[in-house]
């Protein structure tokens, strides 16, 4: 059975979640155009979107809708061509609202994993815990296909284990999808030596048919990306640490803020980051790989007292992001949490946010943010000069870049040294397609 | 020829900012007037120029699609509500696809010449950025001719039929030249709308307009043989004027000093169920053209304004050769040497045309002759050209569809 043959009946698991509302609407597309191409008349796909809550699904249905509705709408040239053959459909129009109409036939929502029965490929995007997904994944199993595909989204729990404790014998590969789904280019793709070579390439050839960009990783806890970031976010949480010197938390953690934004020219800070990943999701991840990864350091307090009291950031239903280490006000952070005040501490120019702001020092002269460079052909050439800049600087923010720097590409080259990343490449393929660095952290930058 | 049986005066011109995409109070997702606000702001404005509306005898509306972009037809019956004066008296809307307004100045002038009226209120209107331009694409492929072109034309289908005129005509007369020319054209556009703060591009801040409008055309991402710049824009808006015989308007109590006349009124119809035999000429537009200067006994070098319907840069350039003003496969010259511009010898589109003021397209006919008016009466503001002796008339071109309604007026100051 190919690829094909086995999307014709196909299902998500946790569909209405942040990554399974993606991945579900990437499925909705591919399997309409797999339906209206000369060889999908007359047969019938099925793509069942399985979560526990009605409502959710509910919303998942008025999500994939209206996405799958403005893409119909950026596409319609390739509409004129596919219905070319359609005397009935003559207008723009009708082919946007008949494209829409045969995507959403092919969804079957349903609050009971016997919606799933039959299914030959499944995608798999619940909570990062790997109990759960071992657990979930058990019962998915007594209703699909028993030769049936796995393809699970996880970014931290090895692929070896879930295959072992749900003895698929090499059925399960992990297919790691960036936040948002449909938006990243970037998949991860994770197999292990006993993955079916068969199911490998069709990994491969369904991301293609996505539009992703695969970089494959090995079974190693964390993988490439979150191999990354959660050693990326510590770096940061134990530089303020060290900073405070048992003083004030608000100052140090809005310095490294500022610093990993600014100075190192990344879309956003690394508490924001961490905020809109989720402290929980972030924890879940750090517990995942001290689980695997003992006696390496992969264990921070900060992060569990912010668990503990519910500072959980993420998002809200309508995409706004929630309160986390910083708050947030219209998108912008105001405040950050000190966790030994435990409240928030509110930004304040004319104080303390204005006094750190003094003491990290001003930006080399000609400094862009990362807004600015993103679509500037000659940001090589910029983020050249501007670390060349902060390499003699003597002002803390250069510092502290510096030591990011450093401690960023150690991380990068540990991936590599300790089989992760096949490549440097690969390393840095992560890092500027799923987190949009303008470079990767395997550079010369460092001196 | 004919000529005309009676003087017929247009006055009182009046026009709503064209809105849309480009001006700076535009937002696609914020709320923005109706077709009804337009109507009747464009013809409040006009009728509050007379002194005596009750002098008006019948209205008339051109607008194009109107019961497609805004679920609203019967916009004949609007006008009472904008001129309660019109009430019980004669009103109708006509359509001729982005010639409606120059329709429905026919229609008025047919009115005076038949003798049923003396003053006669014109309006033209569109209001488009209701719907998205897939969307409003397939509405305005309805001047095309739907049962033969439709099904295997462009999502863009309108476009696409200017496009391979471009295409034809660069292949005849050479493509470098014919581009530079295009982009000169919608440079003089942009540099007119400027001066003219109801038009769509009046914000336009572009430092090189030339560079710009040379941007190669992309088949993928667009057309095969003009790019966005060489296309008029989606706009909302309307115009309105009257028209009036020597007796109408003294009874509006208009001085004769406030009104151009009409030297000619043309109109021609092309057969939309054919294809242009040759896609490099505009036939109609040359026909109706030669009709209109016939009728007020002028050549094209009489003509000291023009206004001329750019719905896209090519379609300038073939109505400059259509008129006469020069010779087959000669346009680009003529544009390059400065003939067009708003200091040269003839300015056209001086308000900015269809590129540069907007282009709702039921609107965009009775938009010509308002503006005509103006200048000819010396009231175009920052947009005023010196019309002398010399060339002592002004010209428009309204055109439906692809090259199938067409409608001339020549005028003149009183």
């Amino acid at each position: 059975m190919n690829l094909s043959e086995r999307l014709e009946n196909a299902a998500v698991i946790g569909a209405a979640g942040k990554m399974g509302s993606g991945i579900a609407l990437l499925l909705t597309k591919e399997l309409a155009r797999m339906k209206l191409s000369p060889e999908g008349q007359g047969k019938v796909y099925r793509l069942a979107l399985i979560d526990v809550s009605e409502k959710a699904l509910d919303g998942l249905l008025g999500y994939v809708r209206s996405q799958v509705h403005k893409m119909a709408e950026n596409s319609v040239g390739e509409l004129r061509v596919l219905f070319a053959d359609r005397a009935d459909l003559v207008e723009n129009g009708e082919m946007i609202e008949e494209f829409v109409g045969q995507a959403m036939s092919v969804l079957r929502p349903s609050t009971d994993l016997n919606g799933a029965a039959g299914a030959r490929i499944v995608f798999e995007a619940v909570f990062e815990d790997e109990d759960l997904k071992i657990d979930l994944l058990g019962r998915v199993r007594e209703h699909v296909d028993p030769d049936a595909w796995y393809m699970t989204n996880t970014s931290s729990i090895p692929i070896g284990g879930l295959d072992r404790k749900l003895e698929l014998n090499g059925r399960i590969v992990g297919f790691h999808f960036y936040n948002p789904p449909a938006v990243q280019k970037l998949l991860e793709m994770i197999t292990t030596y006993t993955t079916l070579p068969e199911l490998k390439e069709a990994g491969l050839e369904l991301a293609k048919r996505l539009g992703k960009k695969v970089v494959p990783a090995n079974d190693i806890a964390g993988f490439i990306g979150n191999g990354h970031f959660i050693r990326d976010g510590l770096h940061a949480i134990g530089a303020a640490e060290r900073l405070r010197e048992g003083g004030e938390w608000a100052g140090a953690l809005y310095k490294m803020n500022r610093v990993s934004q600014d100075w190192l020219v990344r879309p956003m800070g690394i508490l924001q980051l961490i905020d809109y990943v989720g402290v929980d999701v972030f924890r879940c991840i750090l517990e995942v790989m001290n689980r695997y990864l003992p006696d390496r350091g992969l264990h921070c307090d900060f992060i569990d007292i912010l668990a503990e009291r519910k500072i959980l950031g993420g998002q809200n239903p309508n995409g706004s992001q929630k309160d986390g280490i910083l708050r947030y006000e219209k998108g912008r952070s105001v405040a950050v949490y000190d966790p030994e005040r435990g409240d928030y501490v509110a930004f304040d120019p004319n104080g303390w946010t204005g006094e750190a702001d003094r003491q990290l020092g001003a930006l080399p002269d000609g400094f862009r943010p990362w807004k600015a460079l993103v679509r500037d052909r000659k940001k090589d050439e910029a983020l050249a000069a501007h670390f060349s800049a902060l390499r003699v600087s003597e002002s803390e923010g250069a510092k502290l870049a510096m030591e990011y720097l450093k401690t960023s590409k150690a991380i990068g080259e540990a991936l590599v040294k300790d089989g992760v990343a096949n490549s440097a490449g690969d390393v840095n393929a992560v890092l500027t397609n799923g987190f949009f660095h303008l470079y990767g952290p395997i550079n010369e930058y460092t001196g | 020829m004919k000529k005309l049986r009676k003087k017929i005066f247009g006055c009182a011109p009046a026009h709503t900012v064209f809105f849309g995409p480009g001006r700076k109070e535009f937002h696609p997702k914020k709320p923005r007037p109706g077709i009804e606000h337009y109507i009747l702001e464009a013809a409040k404005d006009s009728v509050a120029q007379v002194k005596n509306p009750g002098a008006l005898d019948q209205g008339v509306v051109g607008n194009f699609m109107a019961a497609r972009f805004n679920r609203q037809a019967h916009l004949g019956a609007l006008l009472p509500e904008a001129c309660g004066e019109l009430l019980h008296k004669p009103c109708m809307r006509v359509e001729g696809a982005c010639g409606s307004g120059g329709l429905a100045v026919i229609a008025a002038a047919n009115a005076i010449l038949s003798d049923m009226a003396d003053a006669v209120l014109v309006v033209g209107v569109e209001v488009q950025n209701t719907v998205k331009a897939m969307y409003g694409a397939d509405i305005l492929a309805g001047a095309g001719h739907y049962s033969r072109q439709r099904k295997d034309g462009h999502v863009y289908f309108f476009p696409d039929l200017f496009s391979r005129r471009a295409g034809a005509y660069y292949e005849k007369y050479g493509r470098e030249d014919t581009r530079r020319a295009m982009a000169e054209w919608y440079a003089q556009a942009i540099e007119n709308a400027r001066r003219n703060p109801k038009a769509q591009e009046f914000h336009n801040a572009d430092p090189d307009p030339r560079a710009t409008a040379m941007t190669e055309p992309n088949a993928k991402a667009f057309l095969e043989h003009i790019n966005v710049f060489d296309c008029s824009k989606v706009s909302d808006g309307a115009s309105a004027v009257i028209l009036a015989s020597e007796e109408g308007l003294a009874n509006l109590g208009v001085a004769k000093s406030d009104a151009a006349e009409f030297a000619a009124v043309a109109q021609c119809e092309g057969n939309l169920a054919r294809d242009p035999e040759d896609p490099a000429r505009l036939d109609t537009t040359a026909a109706v053209a030669s009709k209109a200067l016939a009728m007020a006994g002028a050549k094209p070098s009489d003509l000291g304004l023009l206004e001329v319907h750019d719905c896209f840069t090519i379609t300038g350039l073939l109505a400059l050769e259509a008129i006469g003003l020069a010779e087959p496969g000669r346009a680009a010259p003529y544009l390059l040497d400065g003939k067009a511009r708003f200091d040269g010898e003839c300015p056209v589109n001086a308000t900015g045309g269809l590129i540069g003021f907007g282009h709702p397209t039921g609107a965009t006919g009775v938009r010509q002759v308002g503006d005509m008016v103006m200048q000819l009466t010396g009231k175009a503001l920052d947009c005023q050209v010196k019309i002398g002796d010399a060339r002592p008339y002004a010209m428009s071109i309204n055109m439906g569809g692809d090259d199938k309604t067409l409608v001339s007026f020549v005028l003149r100051a009183t």
